[in-house]
């Protein structure tokens, strides 16, 4: 959401600037286990935008006191490169933003992740943005689910999200930066497909009732495209094991 | 942890004794692995692999203004991450010691080298670019110094120069190259025991006694930093400064061959 001032036109002849249909989703790559040291990794292509994920733990919470005798504490950063956008050099550290995303995002995984199975521990999850094109918390959270099922820690589903959107009078899913800066709405979801229960649920702009719920079906309906991906990538590395013996 | 770092540590340290190290001779590098252009945001950029570590380069020009000591000239700021997501033992937080350390080294190679023009980096009075050169920490497995400095040096001699028009940075379309010169590199050394190893690995570095950094180009040495607390002596600085001259060459030709 940005000022209306100078506001490109962002629909040409019905289609997006970047020749996407309203209900199109950027292309989507994701690699299971990148970062060797990582208990769990994902390395995410969407659009333009890269994003590394990495998972370690369960571990000793440390410092002690933030531990939970009954459960594992889930711990996040979202955090963004420097260099990672075409404007200027960004300030390195997490800032307000940041921490925000890092929260939301720690709050997706709290619901999925079975951490009544590891009392007094921590689990790290840690995403970087190193290149960034718009929805980087969504895309975040779906390469951090693939890294957090790619170490094996046991959880009720694997989570997808991705932002839906307004301009003008449609209703779009997964807008890029410039769709971002200039939408009349912007709303990044987490599902839990499995459930279709809502884990993450941020909104601005102005969206009536209808447009409402008809975001939520675009998000729904690019959550199939998002989860087969998702576990498509899982699934790769063991066919390439599987293919050799063959 | 400490009972399982021994049992290895002694490991290491009897096959070196021993004239056997996992792999590889002790003068030679793990395989390396360049990409540059992975991060069209930025200006510049490159991956390097060195064995399993993985190191990211990121370069953004911005306007700034000259520092007051060099009115005339641009201003060259080189930074690393250790990111969490690279190692068990790295944590959130400020820069640690280490991090600083590894920035500064790889900073000193590569202004000792002029690598980078800074005064051709002046635009007008109190108006000059600032290259902010940002070194991302992947993966951990040893020798950060030599995969920084190849990832920084190969993320610069790839950067485009944006424009300067009418008040406004231009950062697409038709842009020409940043201007550099010359080639620095570094080779860094381990002392274990009784042996020496070129481009340690992450287990070799975790029972070193001491480090060696030696930066130079196909002239001069350009910066050198020994680090920890064990020590070497005269000649084996000397025979150290020797071999690097030599095993720079094959780093040199591998940043020659990027392609842009």
């Amino acid at each position: 959401m940005g000022s209306s001032t100078n506001k490109p036109e962002l629909i040409v002849n019905g289609k997006r600037l970047d020749g996407r249909a309203f209900d199109e989703l950027r292309p989507i790559k994701i690699e299971a286990g990148v970062l060797k040291n990582a208990d769990g990794s994902a390395y995410l292509e969407w659009g333009k935008n890269k994003i590394f994920a990495a998972v370690y733990g369960p571990k000793e919470a440390l410092p002690k006191h933030t531990g939970d005798p009954e459960k594992a504490v889930i711990k996040c950063r979202y955090s963004m490169a420097p260099f990672s956008s075409l404007e200027e050099h960004g300030r390195s550290g997490p800032n307000r933003r940041a921490i925000e995303i890092s929260k939301v995002t720690k709050e997706v995984f709290e619901n999925v992740i079975m951490s009544e199975n590891f009392p007094g521990t921590e689990i790290d999850i840690f995403i970087e943005v190193v290149q960034s094109d718009g929805g980087t918390r969504a895309a975040g959270i779906t390469a951090a689910a693939v890294a957090l099922a790619t170490s094996g820690i046991p959880m009720r589903d694997l989570p997808y999200a991705v932002s839906a959107g307004k301009i003008g009078e449609h209703v779009i899913i997964d807008l890029n930066k410039i769709e971002d800066n200039y939408s009349d709405a912007d709303m990044p979801m987490a599902i839990s497909p499995r459930t279709g229960n809502v884990l993450l649920l941020q909104m601005d702009g102005s969206l009536t009732r209808d447009e409402f719920k008809q975001a939520v079906e675009m998000v729904k309906k690019a959550g199939q495209t998002i989860s087969r991906i998702q576990r498509e990538a899982l699934k790769a590395p063991y066919e390439k094991i599987s293919n050799k013996y063959k | 942890m400490q009972s399982v770092n021994s049992i290895k540590s002694a490991y290491i340290k009897e096959m070196l004794n021993n004239g056997v190290r996992s792999g590889r001779g002790f003068m030679d590098y793990r395989e390396i692995s360049i990409l540059t252009g992975i991060i069209p945001n930025a200006e510049g950029s490159a991956e390097v692999n060195l064995g399993s570590t993985k190191v990211l380069a990121g370069v953004k020009l911005d306007l700034d203004e000259p520092m007051p000591d060099k009115p005339n000239e641009g201003n060259l700021v080189i930074s690393a991450e250790l990111l969490p997501l690279a190692s068990a033992d790295y944590d959130t937080g400020p820069p640690s010691p280490e991090a600083i350390e590894l920035a500064r080294v790889v900073d000193r190679g590569i202004r000792a080298a002029g690598i980078i023009d800074t005064e051709s980096l002046f635009i007008e009075e109190g108006k000059v670019w600032s290259v902010f050169v940002d070194i991302y920490i992947m993966n951990y497995d040893g020798n950060l110094f030599d995969a920084s400095t190849l990832a920084a040096v190969s993320a610069l001699k790839t950067t485009r120069m944006p424009k300067y028009e009418d008040n406004n940075v231009i950062r697409e379309g038709k842009l020409g190259k940043l201007k550099t010169k010359g080639i620095v590199t570094s080779c860094t050394y381990a002392k274990i025991g009784k042996s020496i190893v070129l481009d340690p690995d992450g287990d070799e570095e975790s029972v070193m006694e001491t480090r060696l950094t030696i930066a130079n180009d196909d002239t001069y040495i350009r910066a050198m930093q020994k680090g920890l607390s064990g020590s070497f002596t005269q000649h084996e600085i000397e025979e150290l400064v020797d071999t690097t001259f030599e095993k720079s060459k094959s780093l040199r030709s591998i940043i020659n061959k990027l392609s842009d």
